[in-house]
């Protein structure tokens, strides 16, 4: 009935992280016969007895409410195929797609083009990793102009900061547009300088992501940053 | 949205920032090291960037051609292999590789880089060929530029392997290295919109409208021109692209 690990501790799968029954089982864990194991690479938080890891890596993984970003990478009779940049694609059908009356057989690309962006909310998940999306609800469009980085998904959180906090910060200082899909996907769209500049810091938040007090920080380099544009 | 994005990177291009920060006229960091595979005569890796190409040189024995029965020959092949981009694919050449290929050949013949007659053994029997082998093992943008610096440096890393006369001995090198008289290096200057560029990275080739790559020596004599793109270059371009290329093919010498 022990704690074999510390909180932040890294740890690596297979890793025994508790013995007996005290503790429960979060995200990148699970349970055997005798008691919490690690199935992910990454850092341990444990909080009121529940105890979970913060992978340091690894692909998206979908979830049902997330918001994302995808690229359309098929356009069939009923909708659309959008790649989500994790090992499953998913599908936006007609129905979910726009509220407008569209003709049968009409052209599906006058919404969405092959290779276009779109700013998207996953409506389902299956067991069988199926993905259902919807364009209906507020903030969810077509990414038109800008630029669309990469990052790792499980630094989003730290990207997008408590209540949005992070990622406006980066707004203010850079007056760059900036939406952040959960899988990853970030679309950005400013002036080149300043893109720049928000690129640079979201790279940097993903570098050290598990530092603390990284908002402050962040903050610092944001301002040293639009003082050497100045 | 490929043309909104290409817009996009336009629009930064005249502003002289793209999108990783550099200028419109600047490499990426550059590396080189000497000497990476033990079974080649000669080898070097070189990185540009993310971009990494090595290339390995092998020494054969075989027999000259018929009208050049004095000489010796080079023989440059290019792999791009599927762990450097997901786009490239087993199985035989591509018209990329054998582009890519023919271009760092054209550049080390046509520059007399070596003379061949060093490369003979036996005046019409035997003659050195040398196997001059790109391997890509990453493809961040800008394959020409890193196999072209990748190519010189193996050159002259290369030693002759121990040779009596009858059987090569590829454990041993010998002492004997070859003779370089020119050192040609290309840079490949790439026009996006109205602008020049020089190693563009992936997101950026997609949009290329027009490249011109430009073999030079160390006195920045031009030795071989090859064009590609879909797009016509006017006189005034391919003057401004060579003087460009032939100002970065200095600034490149400076890695080796």
């Amino acid at each position: 009935m022990s704690l074999l690990i510390k909180d932040k501790d890294i740890v690596v799968p297979g890793e025994e992280l508790a013995k007996g029954i005290e503790y429960s089982s979060g995200y990148g864990t699970y349970k055997d016969k005798e008691g919490i194991v690690a199935s992910k690479l990454g850092l341990v938080n444990i909080r009121d007895k529940e105890i979970s890891l913060v992978p340091l890596s690894g692909r998206y993984m979908p979830q049902r409410d997330d918001v994302i970003i995808g690229q359309i990478e098929d356009i069939s009779f009923s909708g659309w195929r959008v790649d989500t940049g994790s090992a499953y694609s998913a599908m936006l059908s007609v129905r979910d797609a726009t509220s407008e009356y569209i003709n049968k057989g009409a052209d599906l690309t006058r919404f969405y083009d092959l290779g276009d962006y779109i700013v998207t909310k996953i409506l389902n998940v299956t067991s069988q990793k199926l993905i259902d999306l919807t364009m209906k609800g507020p903030g969810l469009r077509k990414l038109v102009g800008g630029r669309i980085i990469e990052v790792n998904a499980h630094k989003v959180p730290r990207i997008i900061g408590k209540a949005g906090s992070m990622v406006s910060l980066i707004k203010e200082n850079t007056n760059c547009k900036i939406t952040v899909g959960q899988n990853g996907l970030i679309w950005i769209d400013g002036s080149p300088a300043d893109e720049l500049v928000a690129v640079n810091t979201i790279r940097k938040i993903e570098r050290e992501a598990h530092i603390s007090g990284l908002t402050d920080k962040i903050k610092a380099y944001l301002e040293e940053c639009c003082k050497k544009n100045e | 949205m490929y043309n909104n994005l290409k817009l996009h990177i336009i629009n930064c291009l005249n502003e002289n920032i793209r999108f990783d920060g550099r200028k419109n006229d600047e490499h990426r960091k550059i590396t080189v090291e000497y000497g990476i595979s033990k079974s080649a005569e000669g080898s070097a890796r070189v990185k540009i960037g993310n971009t990494e190409v090595i290339v390995g040189v092998k020494t054969e024995i075989g027999t000259p051609y018929p009208d050049k029965p004095g000489e010796g020959t080079i023989m440059v092949g290019a792999e791009l292999t599927p762990l450097s981009n997901p786009d490239f694919e087993n199985g035989p050449p591509s018209i990329q590789a054998i582009e890519l290929a023919r271009v760092i050949d054209r550049g080390l013949r046509e520059s007399e880089a070596m003379d061949f007659k060093q490369l003979c053994i036996k005046e019409g029997e035997k003659v050195w060929l040398l196997l001059i082998d790109i391997c890509t093992v990453n493809d961040e943008g800008n394959l020409f530029d890193a196999s072209s610096l990748a190519a010189l440096a193996a050159l002259k890393d290369m030693h002759f392997p121990a040779f009596d006369g009858e059987k090569i001995d590829y454990k041993k090198k010998s002492e004997k290295k070859l003779e370089l008289k020119e050192e040609p290096l290309s840079v490949t200057v790439y026009k996006i919109g109205e602008k020049y560029v020089i190693d563009p990275t992936n997101e950026e080739e997609v949009f290329v409208d027009s490249r011109l790559t430009v073999a030079a020596t160390s006195d920045g004599t031009i030795c071989a021109l090859q064009k590609g793109g879909d797009s016509a270059l006017t006189e005034e371009d391919i003057d401004a692209m060579i003087d460009l290329s032939i100002k970065k093919t200095q600034e490149l010498r400076k890695h080796l």
